[in-house]
């Protein structure tokens, strides 16, 4: 070899070069990864970090008198019940209750829900009135943050939504020990309202699960039904190429399309309610409906074609091969397929703005013809909102969603590992 | 009423297939004849035509039944009722509401009319009660007849076996023609109320025309009552943010695919693929509401700063415009667009990597190349057109997407490309103009019709093209 050490001295830097190009490549493969890994521990935490406080609440304990001389006991309804709590308040802070300034200031800090929680009672039994009772309810919203700590006091008077002496009374309340820091119960067992402190998701929970109801008993069996036919029965011919290509693009159509067919076929045609379980879930399981196909003929190409044999050399039937012991065979990927897809359903939004189910709904549905919300169009409301005790909201609205998501898949996960065969 | 039928008929419909099967089963036992089929088909085979042709007779009586008690009744209306329309119309609707049994409307009738209204009622009532006695007893002759059929069959020598599969081969076939009913029913829906909204807009106007405001007065002399439905601004936003959001998908996307298919171990991957599923699975809202009040603010403070820092400075123009962006901007739709795309374009480019034989990676390294000239030389230009077609797929997701961009991009329609305006896509129009309470017919709500058929058909052939290339790559080198 007579290699001139210049040539040699050359390869080597190229060499290295070349080394340096392939660790950079590799770096940018790990970059790309680390970004969307970041992303989502900073999406999830952000969520977390603003959603967590939703799920405590403040409570305040209030001695109310009922004053018989403003509750005509005839018509109970009509008395001004806020304004009674709010002088229970101000007799206990010992501030001049006929400023109304300071009633009203008094009046900010309480709930509605403790008006509506003493007009419950005295409706209850009239003769209560007159009597003190002794009322737990939820303190306003902007009390409740500036317990959690995110109203500061530090913060000039004119950029919160608290006066001084609002804060000084709420310190005060707490000294006296008559407010209370407990789980909030309220959010799972109240349905929306225009308070943030008495809203809770039990409607647009019920109204979800009645959806994915829905969903799920028409999408399941006519997709699995569908798969079947054409993974084990249909001719290979036009019409039948036509569906297949047609539940491929089924499956990439934008959700908002879906949402518009909802809109002019089962709402304007053929007259169902709006905003009702029953329209949303129906366009659900239309959306739903391509990919519990998809998942389910790919759990019927799993089934090795041995079986189908063994059955046919037994005189079954196609349709007795198919239906005792493919289909059987198959059931723990069609099941798997079917709640990730449902998982998947549950969170779809856009769709269910165009039937209308972003309105407000104060109860829980009562059925699938009733008008209802639902999780993910109710985050989309709250978001929307005005107040900012609405967001801590938001974000625990978005929580609970994603838990539900969470254990659909995680069961999805169990059954595949627990029912999984290997052929 | 509808559900005690519809129990009575499930009863009818399983006392045949226990006779059925019964008949069959003493048959066989008294002759000794061989039978065709198991017993339980030919139960089976009564218990279907018990059922089906009462259900088929039911089905039609609900859907027609009430439109034809409205035609007749609304064919003599009592010479009392009002002639104007609309209110000829209300008063048969509440005469109809009225029968059953509801309050009417709140429309003032003189005391004759509201005579005549509760006669009209009765009359409508009793046309009810009588297509709900006919109904039935056709319901229930329509269950007998087909009951006895079946019953009449079930003898050893009758195939039961291959009629009730013939009925499984057709409710298979039906359901499967459940997926081109659906894309039937969108292209109907979209095509029939956009042809009514392109009766009031020219089509070209609508594709060409650059002022959108579709508020369209209520009277005609209110100001700006013209109302514009040129979607070319919506179409520019709605490419301005797929652009940002591919430019962040693409180069991601792809890189993390790269790694994940050429470089990871399996313990990576096996931790890596399910978080980037995870990332794919969380709800378009989740997203939405982290780029309206956590990505907005943020950049929005970011650019307000360095805006401050440039004002009074050779760029003070730029430092003015800096500090006036808003939370709304093109960009952070564009960038959280781009993020919730991520796991879309690596799997899909996973996959197509993975598909490129190990025979063309090998012949490389043989010719000495290391492993990233290898990708970038080899690999990459194998799979080239499979990726293409993923990207495609993902422009698709990206025009069609829809809350992200709802919750952050913002109502302005504009034509820029200056990421950090506030811009406004296709289906965020779509959205504000259906969500809230309008009436069905105004142009204005005709017009998200309009735009949804122009997104549907850009996706459709988006989806087309790609899908095709896709399978085409992925077949080539099985």
């Amino acid at each position: 070899m007579t290699d001139r050490p210049d040539h040699r001295a050359a390869v080597a830097r190229r060499l290295k070069q070349r080394h340096a190009a392939e660790r950079r490549f590799r770096l940018y493969g790990l970059l790309a990864i680390g970004i969307a890994v970041a992303f989502l521990a900073l999406l999830l935490g952000r969520i977390i970090e603003q959603g967590h406080s939703a799920f405590v609440t403040h409570s305040i304990t209030l001695a109310v008198p009922v004053d018989a001389s403003r509750v005509d006991p005839a018509y109970p309804q009509g008395a001004n019940y806020d304004q009674m709590a709010a002088e229970a308040l101000m007799a206990r802070l010992g501030v001049d209750a006929s400023d109304p300034i300071n009633g009203r200031a008094a009046r900010d800090l309480l709930s509605p829900d403790m008006g509506f929680q003493i007009l419950a009672q005295v409706r209850e039994d009239p003769a209560l009135i007159g009597q003190t009772l002794t009322i737990d309810a939820p303190v306003g919203d902007d009390a409740d943050l500036y317990f959690k700590g995110e109203i500061s006091p530090d913060t000039p008077q004119d950029q919160r939504s608290l006066t001084d002496q609002q804060i000084a009374w709420l310190d005060r309340l707490q000294a006296d020990g008559v407010v209370e820091s407990h789980f909030n119960t309220g959010l799972f067992t109240r349905s929306d309202s225009t308070q943030p402190e008495t809203a809770g998701l039990l409607g647009a929970i019920v109204g979800s699960a009645l959806m994915l109801m829905v969903t799920a008993l028409l999408s399941i069996p006519i997709g699995v039904l569908a798969a079947v036919y054409l993974e084990e029965f249909a001719p290979k011919n036009r019409l039948t190429e036509i569906i297949e290509v047609n539940i491929n693009n089924l499956a990439a159509v934008p959700s908002i399309v879906y949402g518009l067919l909802g809109l002019a076929v089962f709402i304007g045609w053929m007259g169902l309610p709006r905003s009702s379980p029953l329209v949303g879930g129906t366009v659900l399981s239309l959306m739903a409906m391509p990919t519990v196909i998809i998942a389910t003929r790919a759990a019927l190409k799993a089934v090795p074609p041995s079986i189908r044999d063994a059955a046919l050399a037994l005189g079954a039937s196609r349709t007795q091969t198919v239906f005792s012991h493919v289909l059987p065979l198959a059931m723990p990927g069609i099941m798997t397929g079917s709640i990730i897809s449902m998982a998947h359903a549950l969170g779809e939004t856009a769709p269910l703005l165009m039937i209308g189910m972003v309105s407000f709904v104060p109860g829980v549905p009562e059925g699938i013809l009733a008008a209802s919300s639902a999780l993910p169009t109710q985050i989309f409301i709250w978001e929307n909102a005005a107040e900012a005790a609405f967001h801590e909201r938001t974000a625990a609205a978005i929580l609970v969603l994603l838990v539900f998501m969470i254990v659909m898949n995680a069961v999805a996960i169990v059954l595949r590992r627990r029912l999984e065969r290997r052929w | 009423m509808l559900g005690f039928v519809l129990i009575l008929l499930a009863a009818f419909s399983a006392a045949t297939f226990l006779f059925a099967r019964r008949r069959v089963v003493s048959a066989v036992a008294t002759t000794g004849e061989r039978p065709h089929s198991r017993p339980h088909y030919h139960g089976a085979h009564g218990a279907i035509w018990a059922a089906v042709p009462a259900l088929i007779v039911l089905a039609l009586l609900a859907v027609a039944g009430p439109r034809i008690v409205t035609a007749v009744t609304w064919a003599d209306l009592p010479d009392a009722a009002p002639v104007v329309e609309p209110y000829r119309s209300q008063f048969q609707l509440d005469a109809e509401s009225v029968a059953r049994g509801a309050a009417p409307s709140g429309v003032g009738y003189s005391a004759e009319q509201r005579q005549a209204l509760d006669a009209h009622a009765e009359r409508i009532q009793g046309l009810n009660s009588l297509l709900r006695i006919g109904g039935l007893i056709a319901v229930f002759v329509a269950g007998a007849m087909g009951g006895l059929y079946a019953w009449a069959r079930a003898r050893p020598a009758f195939r039961a076996r291959n009629a009730v599969e013939r009925w499984v081969a057709v409710v298979l076939f039906a359901c499967s023609a459940v997926a081109v009913l659906t894309t039937l029913g969108i292209v109907l829906s979209l095509v029939w109320e956009s042809l009514r909204f392109f009766q009031t807009v020219p089509l070209l106007d609508f594709l060409t025309g650059t002022h959108w405001s579709p508020q369209i007065a209520i009277r005609a002399d209110q100001v700006g009552s013209t109302g514009g439905f040129g979607a070319v601004p919506l179409f520019v936003g709605t490419f301005l943010i797929m652009g940002i959001a591919m430019a962040t998908a693409a180069p991601i996307g792809l890189m993390a695919a790269i790694y994940l298919a050429e470089y990871a171990t399996s313990a990576q991957r096996a931790w890596i693929k399910p978080l980037l599923e995870v990332l794919a699975g969380i709800p378009t809202v989740v997203y939405g509401f982290f780029a309206a009040l956590t990505v907005g603010p943020a950049f929005r403070a970011f650019f307000n700063r360095i805006g401050e820092m440039l004002v009074g400075g050779p760029f003070n123009d730029l430092g003015l415009y800096l500090m006036g962006v808003q939370n709304q901007m093109a960009l952070v739709a564009g960038l959280v667009m781009g993020i919730m795309l991520i796991p879309f374009v690596s799997s899909l480019s996973d996959d197509i990597i993975n598909a490129v034989p190990q025979s063309l990676r090998d012949g490389s390294y043989a010719m000495g190349a290391t492993q990233s000239e290898t990708i970038k030389r080899v690999v990459l230009p194998a799979a080239l057109p499979g990726v293409a077609g993923a990207m495609l797929l993902a422009v698709s997701r990206a025009i069609g997407e829809t809350m992200i961009v709802t919750m952050a991009a913002g109502l302005q329609a504009r034509i820029t490309a200056n990421p950090l305006d506030s811009v406004t896509t296709v289906t965020v129009q779509i959205v504000t103009l259906l969500t809230g309470d309008q009436e069905f017919d105004s142009a204005k709500t005709l017009s998200a019709f309009g735009l949804g058929l122009t997104l549907f058909v850009v996706t459709l052939i988006l989806n087309i093209v790609a899908l095709r290339i896709v399978q085409h790559y992925r077949e080539q080198y099985d």
